[in-house]
This record gives C-alpha cells, structure tokens and sequence, in this order.
C-alpha cells in the first residue's frame, strides 16, 4: 500500500503535467477532426487510412527513418567508445563539437547542405540534392550525437572488469564486444536509437529542405494538413496513425531494453589511453568529426565572407537589428532570451525527468505494479512522437480559458521545450538508475541511513553524470528548439532560432550573412555550455 | 564522507548558480513591455488625431512570423491611441488564417493583420471578423477582397510575386533573358529556373496561382513542362532566392528564381544599378488584409489599429519593415524602392473565392505532377 501511495505521489507531478500540455491539447485537435458539425464521424478519418498517398507517405518515413537511426548507432557508438572511454588530448573538445548540430537550426542546416551538395557546391559531383540520400545523411548529421552521448555515458560506468576476464580467457576484441559489452550495453543503445528513431520519423524541414519536396513524411504532411487546408480529419488520421506507430515501437524497445541482470558496477574505470587496437574506433570518430565539420565549416566560412571578401561584419552586426531594420531586438538579446530559456527549460526537463526516472526504475513487486511502471515509461515518450503543429494548435483551442487559460503565458516556451527534452532525459537516466542493485538501497537503509541519505549516498553518486549529460542535452535542445517555439515565441522577446530563421527569410547580402553568423554564435554558445557541464563532473565521485 | 560534501556543495552551487538566471518565468514580461508602457501609458488621451478612447488597456494583435513594424511606429499608436500594443505573431499567412479560424470561438487577441487574398475567402466565409467599415484613404478600397460588401477586411499592403532574372549572368552569355511564363519551357532556359513550392511556401503557391490564371485547366501540362525543363523544386524563399539564386546571399548557379517585384530593390551594384529585374508579365498579385476580429475584447481599440494600419505612418514604414508596398495613394516609397523595384501593371488575379473551394485539389494535382 505504502509502495503504491510513494509511486503515486511521486508520478503526480510529471503525469499532471504532461495532462496539461500534451495530452488536453493534443485530444483537442484530434477531437476536431473526429467531430464534425457536432457529430461524431470516425469512419470519415478512419477513410483517410485507405488513401494511397497516405500509405506512400507512411512507408518513407519508416524507412528513412529506420536507416538514419540505423547508420547513426553504427556510426555513433564507435565514437562513444572513443570520446568516452580512452583518454586523449581535445577528447572533451571533441565531445562538446559533436553535440553542436543537433542545436544548429534546420533551416540553417539545410542551406550548409546544400551549399555542399548542391548544383554549385563542391559535392555536387555525389548528385545527392534533392535525394532520400540527403535527407538520410541530414538526419543522421542531427541525431549522431543522441547516441553518443546517451549510449557514452553508460559506457563510461561499465565495469571492465566482465571484458577484461574475457579477454584473460582469450577472447580476442571483437568476442569481447560481442559477448560481453554489447549485451552490458543493450538498454542504452535501445534508449538512444528509439530516441533517435522518434526525431527521425517526425523530423520536419529536413524531409523538406533535402528532399527538394519530392518526399513527404507522416509529419510534413500533417503540417500541411493542418496549417495549410485545415484538413483537420485527414490530419487526425495521421496524427493516430503517428501515435499508435509510436506505441508500438515503445513496447518493442521496452522489450530489447530488458536484460537479466541491469546491474552496474560501483567500479568506474579511468579512460585509457587509446592502444593500438583502438585505431578502427579512433579513426571512425575522425571520420564522423569530418562529416560534421563539413557543412559547419560551410556556415563558418559563410559568415565570414562580407562583399566576396573576408571580414568579421557579419558578427559586428549582431548587435544591431539587421539591415533595413529587419529585427526588432538585436542578436545578442536574443541569445539572452535563448539563454534564459534554456535555464528554465533544462531545470524543468530534469525536475521531471528525474522523478519519471526514478519512478520507472524501481523495483516493482507484482506484474501489475510492473505494468503500470511500463506504461509510465512509455507515456513519457510520446511527446516525441507527436507532430509539434498538433500540439501547438491544440494549445491555443484547450488552454483558453481559466483555470488553463495559459495560450498567452510566457511559461509556454520552455514548458514545450521541457516537453520535447523530457524523453531525451529519462532514456539517458533511467538506464543508469535502473541499473542500481536495489540491495544497495537496502543495506543503506538497514545501517540506518535515511531515505535522503540513501539517495544521496547510493542513488546520487551513479546518476551523477548521466545527470550531467541530461542536463546539457536538455539545455542544447532547447537552445535549438524552432518548431514549437515559433508557434509560441512572443514578439518582443524571440529566441535565436527564431531570430535566425527570420534574418534569413529577409532580402539583403547582409541579412543572410547575419544568418550564419547568427547560427556559429549558437552553436559556439552549445559547444560552450556543453565544455562548461563536462568541466562540472568529478571524476573520482564515481568511486565514491 | 569528504566527498559527500564536496558533492553538496557542487550541487548547492549549481542551484544557486542556476536559480538568477531562471528569470523567464517571472520576469518575461518586464523587459520589453515596460519600455513601451512607459511612453503609452502615461499619455492615455494625450491628444490623440482619431479621438483618443483608450484608458490604457491592451489591444492584441495576431499575426504572422513576417509582421514588422518599427517600434517608433507602434509607439506612435500607442500614443495616439492611448493603447498598449501587444503582438502575437507566428506562423505564416496559412497557418494564422487557420489559427484564426479554430480559435474563432474565443479568439487570440481583438484584430489579425496578414490574412491574404489567398486566404481572405476562407476567414470570410467562416465568419473570423467582424464588418468595419470607416472612410479609408484613397487606395485602400481598389483592394477589397470582391464581396466583402461590409468590409470585414480592410487592404493594408501588396505586393506581387514575379519571376526574376539575373540580368549579369545573361548579359555575360549574351544570352536574351525569359520574359513570359511560356518562355520558361524554352529549351534554351534549361535548368535555369529554380521555385519554391506551392504546398510549402506562400511566393510558391502565387506562382502557381500564376501559371492558373494564365493556362486555366492546362496548368497541370504546363507545370509538367516546367519539369521537364528542369526547373528545381525547393522548400522555401530563402532556399530559392538565398542559396539557388545566382545573386542570393549564397552561391547559387540559378539565374531564373520566383520571388517578388521589390527583389530587385536588394541586389544593386556599386554603380547603383540592379542586377536583377523582375519579369512583369509572370506576376501575381498578393494583397495583405487587417480585420476586427470577431469576438474582440477591445473593440474599439481593434478599430484603432485597423485606421492606424492605413495611416501614413505603417504606410511609409512598409517597404522597410515588411518588404511590401503600401496601397494608399500618393505614399512615398524609398528611394532604392522607387527606382528599382518596377512594378506589373496587369498581374495575374485569380478570384479569392475559387482559392478558397480550390485550393485542396490544385495542390494535389500539382503535388502529383512535380513528384511524377
């Protein structure tokens, strides 16, 4: 019973929640479209389902979907063994680095691709402009770095000791991998890749920008549904459809998550310095660096070019409001305003997230107990899986009048935000926590140690840099953040996405030299903040 | 246990470092309004020209992520007025026209600005404003949306979008630049012509409309040729004009590209000329609207805003401020505007009403050709 009123008090806060600002909203618009003129019409959107535009629509988000998420684990964990497990010179330089295109804006991107790609980029040769490969390649350029850090933060507190015992018994590296870490490794690379696959399959200007609008997603198409025809029944169909493709690929990771035996081992093991045998990893993650740094070293070079010459201009201008006027603050008080967001957003994200995490990992007596667990877990990830104008729409129709009369609140900015990092969040905790041998807890508190001090003393120590890398994703995403923002981001105080997506929407050399100059300040900022977090762990606090 | 401390200080200052700067929440509304208020308030009835009514209560504006004005500009309605302006915008015109539509039943805020005349037949018809009829100046009316008889909507700005040409690139390969939609099939314009598109982008759906207008039911065959030709189909204006575009901002190697009759006012030279023309026969015309709307708190100052958006102040400040012209006759425009930015005397129209009922089926179709 006890167990039972703790699981409650504890989900109250994050289920209330997530009942405001998603769930109302989002069964608001749906209702929309299921009710017409009064009465309700499910056969009318259930029709939607039998359009054969919609089942092409369906079948290239799953597959360009799976791919990216696909190549962004193959590609991803090499580097998260590396930056997370051997130690060399700029490694944590590198990590910040590789963290910066998942904050850069996709309009934004999109242009850096297609100065590369394009008919007069220096790729042109490839003739991937306007091709699946592209939107693929931009997919995984965004969301390489969920799996690194997600599934290098877990690897970072893997015991080497299972792997060294192996390898005494003559395992050679690769059975190692294979038998041993792999397997350790399993609920954080299911985590990252369903993450992965939720960002992929509802990504937006991506699909659009790359794909020369010859492919439409699941969340393109709800977007012109609804913003464009007010089609609201065929947008339902699809926002369903959306949801229960959701759910089902959450239960299929809740299930590859499970493993026998979750638990960690107290013993953090140092980075090494990288051996021989490491080269294959090491030259992946220089091979993922260059993949990267290229379309950025396009926006950096971009932004330095003034009249065809070189000149810093562009970031002297910041700090006014564009040419002819085109913005009404600055640059720079936009980065405040992102800044300050991203505080909120982030403390938001990771007050939630933590008591989600914590919720969903503890021991659970009895198979109902488990389920409702499980449920949680899942119902915490939906957010992903919803399209951002479903959402935005739904607030202005659900949260009108008191006592949610919130449409208008300057609150709405970074609770969404919270909202889109919370997942992000509880898949980089949950794993860790969950991987916490209860009889820990138990002997803390047979020695007499509070509920607190048992936190403090077996909890804290483990969650500690997942924590970290929680905190700093949620802060990056919501630095990064466009679409639900620009439904919400008052006038007088825009965020720098905003900002930058206006600047470059507006005539004038200058403006778009603003633009990119704009983006490699945002992407500065991440890299910093993110130094700034990594500067913030403590190493030996593992071994605590 | 010397660690344990360590670890609670390190959290403490984490939080303390944190909790200054998590000043959104309870300050977001000080900064920006506070500066504005200050003037606005203080000069409620201060002799306002329309007869100051206001007791310095808000008046909410919707609108779209493109509305611009210059802050001395909303200041001078707030004085004038004796209203606090407050903007929400976001979105573009699609998205606020259908914002404006599901929220019809407890609206967003007392008048919407940047309903088109793409768009203007749906909000009408789903009754989204209110009917505000006042003598405004001379231009506004040749704008009217065609049976709006109780002027629900009232033109603020235009502009029309053209095909336009990098006159240096053709000039360099002697080469006679495209006049009309029909030479942009020519096979010796192949691969010149970049668009953005229709379903996702509001320059792309006027060409469309464009292409409507002049081949009626044979635009689907014309768009087919367009294909052919090897047009380039992008998301948005910026992806076309900025980064296709010969004369962008990036280095396109396009010298054809859709986008409006003003561009050419944002490409000179250092000789002061242009570098780009728009093609005058390929144009369609975009008129933006202010409306009341219906359900409005604030009436009155809805109205205000509505006169005020007329006045010669929004006027001369729209070419600057939102890359558009202003409809009321005899505002002077700048002088990079008035000398380069030429403009069609007969652009396409297609009637706002058959945009309306249309607009799902002309989109799929043309989704259906340019994907073929």
């Amino acid at each position: 019973m006890r167990r039972g009123l703790t699981l409650l008090a504890l989900a109250a806060l994050p289920v209330a929640v997530l009942a405001v600002f998603f769930v109302l909203p989002v069964s608001g618009m749906l209702a929309r479209g299921f009710v017409v003129d009064g009465v309700l019409d499910p056969g009318a959107v259930l029709e939607v389902l039998g359009r054969e535009r919609v089942h092409r629509v369906l079948w290239f988000t799953v597959w360009s979907a799976t791919v990216a998420t696909a190549l962004s684990v193959l590609l991803g964990l090499p580097a998260a063994f590396a930056l997370h497990r051997l130690d060399f010179p700029l490694r944590r330089v590198v990590r910040a680095a590789l963290l910066v295109p998942f904050v850069l804006p996709t309009v934004v991107v999109g242009i850096a691709f297609r100065q590369l790609l394009g008919e007069a980029g220096p790729l042109a040769f490839l003739g991937l402009d306007g091709s699946p490969v592209a939107i693929v390649a931009g997919l995984v350029f965004f969301n390489v770095a969920v799996v690194i850090r997600g599934v290098g933060a877990a690897w970072e507190s893997l015991d080497p000791r299972p792997g060294e015992a192996a390898a005494a018994l003559g395992a050679s590296p690769l059975q190692v991998l294979r038998t041993v870490t792999l397997p350790a490794l399993r609920p954080a690379i299911v985590s990252s890749a369903s993450v992965v696959f939720l960002f992929c399959a509802t990504a937006f200007g991506v699909v659009l920008t790359l794909g020369g609008l010859r492919y439409s997603s699941v969340e393109t198409e709800i977007y012109l549904l609804t913003t464009n025809l007010l089609d609201l029944q065929a947008a339902a169909a699809l926002s369903i459809l959306q949801l229960v493709a959701v759910t089902a690929l959450l239960l299929v990771a809740a299930r590859l998550r499970a493993v026998p035996d979750p638990t960690l081992a107290r013993v953090v093991p140092r980075p090494r310095r990288p051996r021989r045998g490491d080269l294959p990893q090491l030259g992946a993650t220089a091979l993922l660096l260059v993949v990267v740094a290229a379309p950025v070293a396009v926006l950096v070079s971009g932004s330095l070019r003034v009249d065809d010459a070189w000149s810093l201009g562009n970031y002297r201008a910041l700090r006014t409001p564009g040419e002819g006027g085109a913005l009404l603050v600055p640059v720079t008080d936009a980065l405040l305003t992102s800044l300050r967001t991203a505080v909120d957003a982030t403390w938001m994200s990771l007050t939630l997230g933590l008591l989600v995490a914590v919720v969903v990992t503890r021991g659970s007596r009895g198979r109902a107990e488990r389920r409702v667990r499980a449920a949680l877990d899942g119902f915490f990830m939906l957010p992903l899986g919803v399209s951002a104008v479903t959402l935005g729409f739904g607030f202005l129709i659900t949260l009108d009048s008191p006592p949610l009369d919130l449409r208008d609140s300057p609150l709405l900015v970074p609770v969404a935000q919270a909202l889109v990092a919370l997942p992000l969040v509880v898949r980089t905790i949950a794993p860790v926590l969950g991987g916490v041998d209860d009889r820990q807890r138990q002997a803390a508190a047979s020695l007499g140690a509070g509920a607190w001090r048992t936190v403090l003393t077996v909890d804290l120590p483990v969650v500690w840099r997942p924590l970290l890398a929680a905190a700093g994703f949620a802060f990056a995403v919501s630095l990064g953040e466009f679409g639900a923002t620009s439904f919400l981001a008052r006038e007088e105080s825009p965020t720098l996405p905003v900002v930058i997506y206006r600047l470059i929407g507006s005539p004038g050399a200058m403006n778009y030299g603003m633009a990119l100059a704009a983006s490699v300040v945002l992407a500065a900022a991440t890299a910093g903040v993110m130094l700034a977090v990594e500067r913030l762990r403590v190493p030996s606090l593992g071994a605590l | 246990m010397r660690r344990a401390r360590a670890l609670t200080v390190l959290t403490t200052a984490v939080v303390l470092g944190l909790t200054p700067a998590c000043s959104l929440v309870g300050s977001g509304d000080d900064d920006p309004t506070a500066a504005d208020t200050g003037g606005a308030g203080s000069s409620t009835g201060a002799g306002g020209t329309e007869g100051a009514t206001g007791d310095g209560s808000e008046v909410v504006l919707v609108t779209h992520e493109s509305f611009f004005l210059p802050q001395k500009v909303e200041r001078a309605f707030e004085q004038q007025s004796g209203y606090d302006l407050v903007v929400r915008a976001s979105g573009d015109a699609g998205s606020l026209t259908n914002r404006l539509v599901l929220t019809q039943d407890s609206p967003t805020g007392d008048v919407a600005f940047g309903v088109d005349n793409t768009f203007a037949s749906r909000a009408l018809e789903e009754g989204v404003f209110a009917p505000y009829a006042f003598d405004a100046p001379a231009g506004v009316s040749d704008y009217a949306v065609p049976g709006d008889d109780e002027q629900a909507l009232t033109a603020v700005d235009n502009g029309n979008v053209c095909v336009n040409v990098d006159e240096t690139w053709f000039a360099e390969r002697e080469l006679e630049p495209p006049a009309s939609l029909d030479d942009l099939t020519d096979p010796a314009y192949r691969d010149l012509l970049v668009v953005p598109g229709a379903t996702t982008s509001s320059p792309g759906l006027a060409f469309l409309l464009a292409t409507i207008a002049e081949y009626g039911e044979d635009w689907p065959d014309y768009w087919a040729d367009l294909m052919d030709n090897g047009a380039k189909l992008v998301d948005g204006w910026s992806d076309a004009y900025q980064t296709d575009f010969t004369q962008g901002g990036g280095s396109g190697d396009r010298p054809v590209v859709v986008s409006y009759d003003s561009s050419p006012a944002f490409t000179l030279a250092d000789d002061g000329t242009s570098t780009t023309r728009a093609l005058l026969d390929t144009c369609f015309q975009q008129v933006e609207y202010v409306g009341v709307l219906a359900g409005a708190e604030n009436v009155a100052g809805a109205e205000a805003l509505v006169r005020f958006m007329t006045g010669p102040e929004v006027q001369a400040a729209l070419p600057e401020s939102m890359y558009v012209f202003p409809v009321v006759e005899g505002t002077e425009l700048p002088a990079d505007w008035a000398q380069h930015a030429e403009r069609p005397t007969d652009p396409y129209e297609v009637d706002p009403a058959e945009i309306a009922t249309e607009r799902a089926t002309w989109l799929q179709e043309w989704t259906d050709v340019v994907t073929r």
